[in-house]
């Protein structure tokens, strides 16, 4: 089809007649109309339903235990030691029992808790060196200013890992013991390794590398945080791959949860043995902890939870609820637009006018 | 040095000689270039920068980033400000580059050479005024006065002439025509306005917000801060007061977001999107002389979706000013066809007659048929025609007449006569040479009896060749009636009815009419005649009484019947556009009758309005009584008019306001005799009072200074002449185009501003009040809630093309019902898609948009895990969840807002959804954190927590429950009270099946019984000028014969040919006492009619 318009001669000026210039441009016009806005709300309606009765069921089917042993058990002693900053260093273990009336039932989740510690706190949060924790050299032995004032310690040596978020790791250590049914005491076997990120174990952090150096050699000249009881390299006696800027809990740690009450996975129930095959059997249960992280300060509560898991993740009824309570809506407006609808609208009698 | 300072500070008088240019240059006068451009190649950067930062949005930014450079402050990277500023920044010195580009382009400087004797000017210092020159030329030690007429302005040009003598006396921008121009205003739409209250209460709400999370910063240190110091040491012992004032000014950073940067390019670019639709548009483009229209300014085009009044110009632009010869009525035999059916006719063959001028056209044949057969009735009223008039022949050619008439009317009659083998050749004081069917013949001319306005007629006396006496004359037909022998009255009732069918056709009509006249008689006559015009006092009268005298016992000849040509589609325009609620007032330099005529023939005026007002009074006090008691009456189905000098006074303070009242109670406003200065000031009189938008449209100089007050100028182009596109904001070749500009295009911008800057600001709220939220659980910290590069590229790059797609296609119904419906227009005019109160319900929305865009992430992943235990609810997941709930949540309110859905717009909207996970996964991947560890800390967290269903449930449920409220309110407004553009859009979907109607073909017709204006468009006629041979004898005169301004831009006031007759000094046009005041009229006195 050519264009009919040469572009000489008297219509040189003439504009183009394509759609697009013309403002012709063949479209969509959708527009509210009750055979389209109802349906879709009854529709919505039924999914958000679905949706929510799916999800209640999901929840229901786990499990969760939570133990707050800030002052519970023989803690209260350790609170109060605690408080005393002087006895700051001084170890001090307690132990929280608790009893689990029904079993768990696959995976167990071991987490600990912080109640009212803000990870969220900007300068807090700023307060880290990703360039360190990846394992660069240079700022390793020259952190970042953000890491102010955990930058350097009083004899002018780089902090290893800097900042406050590394400095104000939560280092309570927990064991939990099964009062078995015949009277005995059976340690219960959690996995420590594995709570992290893949990509935060393997790619964010890393342990600088020398060549021929051991790890301790390596954070030579560094200082470790001044609320750490040993350095970075030291951290995890038992496992030499599990120290460092590498270390699990560290990691853990090092992801701040985004408000002031949060959980942070510990340890993974290892079911290899009887009798944690299954999960968690019935019965009690006591936590033995080494009690070292200060929360009287800022009136915060540490808490242990033990969980089991689905594909929806932990126990939270809110997004179950939260669709059961759209769902209702949704319907209760469906019912009200149609009302509406059917005395107003039905036969366009307003849009004619 | 010290005196030439002195001169060019304060010029008291001008020398200049002719062909020194040594001597002129020590002046230091202006040169003749005119520069509208600001920058060049050096000074742009710095410059245009400068000027960027004086635009208080930019300025803010620039704080803004200062701000994040205190460190202790920073609570955002400076990244976040300074890419979306560079980016802003240039893309504005791009636009301006461009604008300055065109501007250069319109720099010319016009060169006048010149070679003639030495000579010496004087004169007086450059002024604005145009009606008034002095200065003197000695040349050969002879003195000669200077005045007005002896002056050229800036923009004539040279007709009939080959050349001239002349010295500049005034360059570029001290010519007179500059001076007068005024100052071109930097125009703001009301729109521009409205945003800019907006935003100084948006910086008011930011101090607000500040202000509230500043406190509750203090309280938080006080109560909960203080116990966490362990863990985060204070710096340098700050308190908790410090503490908060750092806290003030780092949430200034974080919500600076609600007056975003991107809010005023954004808008530039859809405005000059929307100018570009303008350029191309194929329906505002005249082929005839290949004209598009063009979007001067790309600045005001939601402005065009709200015209409340229109003022337009009457000559060229509701008129073509061709004046034709439609009809006659001669004998009582009708002759000619209706316009309807032109095209369907042949045109008349003019062959037989070799002086026939070839652009006139007629179609009925049996006039020329009667011509020929020698019909004595019919050749009589041709003969009339041929010698009844005061047009001057110019015969440059053999055969090659060119006639320079007063009027275009007068010109319009002789070349009909001409045409019809009467040719009117040439005359002399007292003769006048005419071809008679091929015959030369020579009548003398005994007398002139001029027209004025309150004789309505003209006779002329002559002697024909073969000694006979006769007077023929041409008036209004209510006149000329008057006059007539009884034995004409059967004549009479035939030919009234063919008066009232041309009348009712809106045609200009004259009666004509002659009489034999008796030697005795007329000798007698004569010589009272004489008596009289050399009686000193009470001339007028006698005159006025001889003529009375000789005039009488006429014999009707028949009428003619002129047609002041309409441009297409003028009628139906007004129509439209008066359903759009849009008042037009046509202001017109023109006299009463002619504009009263074109606004009955335009159907501005309609036979129903029968109640005519017309303010007339010829002092303040009258002017005021007549408008007082205008008050009174019904005016429901008047219109109003007013006359040349009591406009001046309509429009002097003390009454203005009360002129306004009573002119907004008319349906129809008529200006007749403005000055441009009058034009003007009656649109800043409507600016200033009704508070409504204005639109002014014209096409000559005199309409410049009215186009430049209106909020928006349009210029009609292709006419002779530019000034009044140059000052114009849009500039189009045909008056119809404009209700296309107004009801489609117009609409459109306005529309899609309106939903542009809703939608902008919900999306910004939205965005910037999660953060308030969150700052309840952070301690008020000034913790973002998204990542930083989510911050820097949520306004440039996620959300910008969506929304700019839906401001550059959106239309709610496409332009054919847009002129089926033109009431749609209607809400543009009461401010209703965008005002304070929308603005109010937008940040309502986004408010409580963004309490579901946090609670919602928050309490479903508050405490919540992985489906492998590990981590979700950490800071950097949270931020990811809520970003992308965001944007989820804007797109499909945008998707929601759009009408049009355009492939564009799907790709647009699709496609910044998949940029945004495109970028968002690049961002966090692992080659960008390993080589910028600092700058890319989300490494991963894409992967891990939108892999989670929870993750995407709670997307879902907060798209839901955004979406949720607004449908339904939207849907029970369009139940209950839908508004006008549901009520076509949901006619749109009915008719979807059978295709759109038509555009409406009809022509409106006036079965009108009123009396038409006759067909004399000047004032005073210029018989005493003809007679007295003054036009021979003085040299002067065929000087300024010889030149015709160039689309009147030499004087601003109307020249004859378009319509003569105006006084600025309100005189009486006839007292031609050589003491009064040079008026322009008289300047243009003889001046060419171009038009024929």
């Amino acid at each position: 089809m050519g264009k009919d318009d040469t572009r000489a001669g008297p219509l040189v000026r003439r504009p183009d007649n394509s759609a697009f210039k013309q403002q012709r441009l063949p479209a969509w016009s959708p527009m509210l109309t009750a055979s389209t806005v109802l349906p879709f709300f009854y529709l919505t309606a039924l999914i958000c339903m679905l949706l929510g009765v799916l999800l209640l069921l999901t929840v229901q089917s786990t499990q969760e235990i939570k133990v707050d042993y800030t002052e519970a058990g023989t803690c209260n002693i350790c609170l109060q030691k605690r408080k005393n900053v002087t006895n700051g260093a001084l170890p001090c273990s307690c132990t929280v029992v608790f009893s689990v009336e029904k079993a768990f039932r696959g995976n167990v989740f071991f987490y600990y808790g912080l109640r009212n510690f803000h990870q969220n706190l900007r300068r807090y949060m700023d307060s880290r060196d990703d360039a360190q924790t990846v394992g660069r050299a240079g700022n390793l032995k020259n952190p970042s200013t953000y890491c102010e004032p955990f930058r350097k310690d009083k004899n002018g040596l780089p902090i290893a890992p800097c900042g406050a978020v590394a400095n104000s790791i939560f280092n309570d250590s927990f064991s939990l013991v099964y009062h078995g049914s015949t009277g005995g005491f059976v340690p219960v076997p959690l996995l420590r390794n594995g709570v992290t990120w893949y990509t935060d174990k393997n790619i964010k952090f890393r342990n600088p590398q020398k060549e021929n150096l051991t790890l301790a050699q390596v954070f030579e000249g560094t200082a470790p945080p001044p609320y750490w009881q040993k350095p970075a390299y030291a951290l995890d006696p038992s496992d030499s791959t599990n120290n460092g800027f590498i270390n699990d809990d560290l990691i853990v740690w090092m992801r701040e949860a985004a408000f002031p009450n949060f959980k942070k996975l510990y340890g993974v129930l290892f079911r290899a043995n009887k009798p944690f095959t299954k999960g968690l059997p019935v019965g009690n249960y006591s936590i033995h902890i080494n009690y070292n992280f200060p929360v009287q300060h800022f009136q915060g509560r540490k808490e242990v939870v033990l969980t089991t898991l689905t594909w929806f993740g932990g126990q939270n009824h809110f997004l179950a609820i939260a669709y059961l309570v759209t769902s209702s809506v949704t319907l209760l407006i469906a019912v009200g637009l149609t009302v509406v609808w059917w005395k107003f609208g039905r036969n366009g009698k307003n849009m004619e006018k | 040095m010290l005196l030439r300072l002195f001169f060019s500070s304060l010029e008291l008088e001008r020398k200049l000689r002719a062909n020194d240019r040594e001597y002129n240059l020590s002046f230091r006068y202006a040169t003749n270039a005119i520069k509208t451009s600001k920058y060049n190649f050096f000074t742009f950067l710095p410059l245009n920068l400068f000027e960027q930062f004086q635009r208080i949005a930019n300025a803010y930014f620039l704080f803004l980033l200062v701000l994040q450079v205190i460190p202790q402050i920073s609570s955002l990277s400076w990244f976040t400000t300074v890419v979306p500023l560079v980016l802003v920044l240039s893309v504005t010195a791009a636009k301006d580059a461009t604008d300055d580009i065109v501007r250069m382009n319109w720099d010319r400087s016009a060169h006048v050479s010149a070679f003639s004797p030495k000579g010496e000017v004087r004169c007086e210092p450059p002024n604005n005024r145009l009606d008034r020159f002095t200065g003197t030329l000695t040349c050969s030690s002879q003195k000669y006065p200077l005045d007005n007429e002896k002056i050229l302005l800036r923009g004539c040009t040279l007709r009939n002439t080959e050349w001239c003598f002349g010295l500049v006396l005034f360059g570029g921008p001290e010519t007179k025509l500059m001076q007068n121009c005024g100052k071109s205003t930097f125009k703001r739409t009301s729109v521009d306005r409205l945003m800019n209250i907006l935003v100084l209460c948006i910086f008011g709400f930011l101090a607000f917000m500040c202000t509230i999370l500043a406190i509750g910063n203090y309280l938080w240190e006080l109560n909960e801060g203080s116990g966490f110091t362990v863990f985060l040491p204070r710096l340098d012992g700050n308190n908790a007061g410090f503490s908060a004032f750092l806290t003030f000014w780092s949430y200034v950073i974080i919500l600076n977001t609600v007056v975003p940067i991107s809010l005023y390019v954004s808008v530039e670019i859809i405005r000059l999107g929307n100018s570009f639709y303008i350029d191309w548009d194929r329906k505002m483009y005249y082929a005839r002389n290949d004209t598009p229209a063009e979007a001067r300014t790309t600045t005001l085009n939601e402005e065009l979706g709200q015209i409340k009044y229109v003022f337009s110009d009457k000559t060229g632009t509701l008129t073509q000013n061709i004046m034709t010869f439609n009809k006659c009525s001669i004998n009582g035999k009708s002759y000619g066809t209706s316009s309807d059916y032109e095209h369907l006719k042949k045109t008349v063959d003019f062959s037989f007659n070799e002086l026939a001028d070839p652009r006139f056209v007629f179609h009925d044949h049996s006039l020329v048929e009667a011509v020929k057969l020698e019909n004595p009735e019919v050749q009589a009223f041709f003969k009339l025609l041929s010698l009844c008039h005061t047009v001057m022949a110019e015969e440059k050619k053999e055969g090659e007449l060119f006639y320079l008439a007063q009027s275009p009317d007068e010109g319009a009659l002789v070349t009909a006569a001409r045409n019809f083998g009467f040719v009117f050749r040439s005359r002399t004081p007292d003769s006048i040479s005419i071809v008679e069917m091929g015959k030369q013949s020579s009548y003398q001319l005994l007398a002139i009896l001029d027209f004025n306005n309150v004789r309505k007629r003209m006779s002329v006396i002559v002697r024909s060749p073969e000694g006979k006496l006769s007077l023929y004359c041409k008036g209004a037909d209510t006149i000329i009636y008057e006059r007539l022998h009884h034995s004409c009255s059967k004549l009479m009732d035939v030919t009234t009815e063919h008066l009232n069918e041309f009348a009712g056709e809106g045609l200009r009509t004259l009666a004509l009419a002659y009489k034999d006249l008796d030697e005795g008689y007329f000798t007698q006559w004569k010589q009272r005649h004489h008596e009289a015009s050399t009686c000193l006092d009470n001339r007028e009268s006698k005159l006025e009484q001889l003529y009375e005298e000789i005039e009488k016992d006429l014999m009707l000849l028949g009428a003619t019947a002129i047609e002041d040509k309409l441009q297409d589609g003028v009628p139906q325009t007004i129509e439209q556009l008066s359903k759009a609620d849009i008042k037009i007032w046509v202001l017109t330099g023109d006299k009463q009758e002619t504009a009263e005529n074109i606004g009955y023939s335009c159907n501005l005026l309609r036979e129903e309005m029968n109640e005519v007002f017309i303010i007339s009074g010829n002092s303040l006090d009258d002017v005021r009584q007549e408008l007082r008691s205008g008050m009174f009456l019904h005016l429901k189905t008047c219109w109003c008019q007013h006359k040349e000098c009591s406009h001046a006074y309509a429009l002097d303070h003390t009454v203005e306001l009360e002129f306004l009242k009573t002119a907004c109670m008319c349906k129809a406003v008529i200006c007749c005799r403005v000055t441009p200065l009058q034009k003007a000031q009656v649109v800043e009189l409507v600016k200033k009072y009704k508070r409504a938008v204005t639109l002014a449209i014209g096409d000559g100089a005199n309409d410049v200074s009215m186009i430049k007050a209106a909020h928006i100028g349009v210029g009609i182009s292709g006419q002779e002449g530019m000034q009044a596109v140059l000052s114009s904001d849009y500039s189009f070749a045909q008056f119809r185009f404009l209700q296309r500009l107004l009801l489609v295009h117009g609409r459109w911008s306005y529309l899609r501003m309106c939903k542009f800057l809703r939608y902008f600001f919900y999306k910004n709220f939205t965005f910037t009040f999660v953060h308030f939220w969150y700052a309840f659980f952070c301690g008020f910290s000034a913790q973002t809630v998204y990542d930083e590069w989510f911050i820097t590229l949520y306004n440039l790059v996620y959300t910008a093309l969506p929304v700019l797609g839906m401001s550059l296609f959106d239309q709610d119904v496409n332009d054919v019902w847009s002129f089926q419906h033109p009431q749609l227009y209607v809400p543009g005019q009461l401010n209703l898609y965008f005002s304070k109160t929308a603005f109010f319900k937008c940040a309502l929305h986004s408010c409580y948009s963004s309490l579901v865009l946090f609670f919602i992430p928050y309490a479903a992943m508050h405490s919540t895990v992985r489906d492998d235990g590990k981590d979700v609810a950490d800071y950097q997941s949270f931020a990811v969840l809520t970003q992308t709930c965001l944007l989820f949540a804007v797109t499909i309110q945008l998707g929601f807002e759009m009408c049009y859905w355009t492939a564009v717009n799907t790709v647009f909207v699709l496609g910044s959804l998949a940029m945004y996970f495109a970028v968002t996964f690049t961002m966090y991947s692992n080659g960008l954190f390993l080589v910028l560890p600092s700058a890319f800390p989300f490494m991963g967290t894409a992967r891990n927590s939108l892999n989670q269903p929870n993750v995407w449930l709670t997307v879902v449920l907060t798209s839901i429950l955004c979406l949720l409220p607004v449908v339904t309110h939207r849907f029970l407004l369009m139940l209950l009270s839908p508004t006008i553009n549901d009520k076509v859009m949901f006619k749109v979907r009915k008719a979807k099946a059978t295709p759109p109607p038509p555009p409406r073909r009809t022509r409106i017709r006036r079965t009108s019984s009123r009396r038409s204006g006759y067909a004399f468009s000047h004032a005073q006629g210029y018989g005493d000028l003809v007679t007295s041979g003054r036009f021979l004898r003085r040299p002067v005169t065929s000087r300024s014969s010889g030149f015709t301004n160039a689309g009147r831009t030499t004087t601003g006031f109307s020249p004859m040919g378009r319509s003569a007759g105006y006084s600025p000094t309100g005189k009486a046009q006839n007292t031609k006492v050589p003491d009064v005041e040079v008026t322009s009229l008289q300047m243009y006195r003889t001046i060419t009619n171009t038009t024929l």
